[in-house]
């Protein structure tokens, strides 16, 4: 029994070791989507200079030696400078990218909502709401009511 | 409100960040810390003040920094010495490849590593190669984009060092 259960452990280590080896394993056409040529200024994937074919070069020379993604970007990265990724890293300065749309959406989210809410307790036609009263007339425009209603004893 | 302002600052930041730069004849030249290619710490165009220096922006890749190469390192071994050194800036290339090229044309003057490209921004740099010519006050005073040869080197840069014509 035992030697069955142990068998049975290695055989599933014997599946599950290759396929997690080979969800490691890097693709040049994976990588090539996720980073730039700095040269071009575009994708490496659609760029063809001789600065793009060395970038190119490196990366399949890395995954020749066994190199995962995130160490051959990380490589990269050492080589280029953050700018050769083509989307921010999530940490430092470029998570601002992925923050500030987020929480300047829920800050016109939760404005919106606190005006719609001001609106609806306020109630009433909001074109009266607050408004000033009306003034009276002033200058000759005063005088002359005045003077008319002094006409009326009344 | 918050989430306009906060738009616009990123706005701003960017186009401080990303802005013109570059530097003009009679400018100071950017002398920001670089690392040595192929080790050994940074280097700076700072250290060589008190000199004239020929910076010069090239890279592995680059077909023109090939043919220019070695009229550089000619004009160095006949001109370099405490009044006077090209100085060298692999820009936006691998390591690997720029220490190739290095050996590859024998080049004997100091090479400093570029990677992001940031020193080529700060020069203003519109490709490769590129030669800024640099007095020993630091003041930019000859600017070549494109390759230079020989003759370009003899006639217009060799008159300023010292010993030359002005």
């Amino acid at each position: 029994m035992r030697v069955r259960v142990l068998l049975g452990v290695l055989a599933a280590l014997a599946v599950a070791v290759p396929t997690a080896a080979a969800e490691q394993r890097a693709s040049l056409t994976e990588i090539e989507k996720q980073v730039m040529c700095p040269v071009c200024g575009t994708l490496l994937q659609l760029a063809e200079s001789p600065q793009a074919q060395r970038e190119k070069a490196f990366i399949r020379r890395l995954i020749a030696e066994g190199k995962t993604e995130d160490q051959i970007k990380d490589a990269l990265v050492a080589e280029y400078g953050d700018e050769v990724l083509a989307l921010p890293q999530g940490s430092g300065f470029s998570l601002s990218a992925y923050v500030v749309p987020i929480v300047a959406l829920l800050v016109a989210a939760v404005a919106l909502a606190i005006g719609v809410l001001r609106w609806r307790r306020a109630g009433g036609d909001p074109d009266d709401r607050g408004a000033p009263p009306p003034a009276g007339p002033d200058g000759a425009d005063a005088d002359r009511l005045d003077a008319d209603l002094a006409r009326y004893d009344l | 409100m918050l989430a306009v302002l906060a738009v616009v600052g990123l706005l701003v930041f960017g186009l401080v960040s990303k802005g013109s730069s570059g530097v003009a004849l009679g400018e100071v030249a950017p002398a920001a810390p670089l690392p040595r290619l192929g080790g050994g710490g940074d280097g700076s165009l700072a250290e060589y003040k008190g000199r004239w220096v020929l910076v010069n922006f090239w890279a592995s890749w680059c077909e023109p920094c090939k043919e220019e190469a070695p009229a550089l390192e000619r004009f160095q071994r006949q001109h370099g010495g405490p009044g006077f050194t090209v100085l060298g800036i692999d820009s936006r290339d691998l390591t690997s490849d720029g220490l190739d090229f290095v050996r590859r044309y024998g080049l004997s003057y100091p090479q400093l590593r570029d990677g992001d490209g940031g020193a080529a921004h700060d020069f203003g740099t519109t490709g490769v190669p590129e030669n800024f010519l640099v007095d020993p006050r630091g003041r930019v005073r000859l600017l070549v984009r494109g390759p230079i040869d020989e003759d370009y080197l003899q006639s217009n840069v060799a008159p300023f060092l010292p010993g030359g014509e002005s």
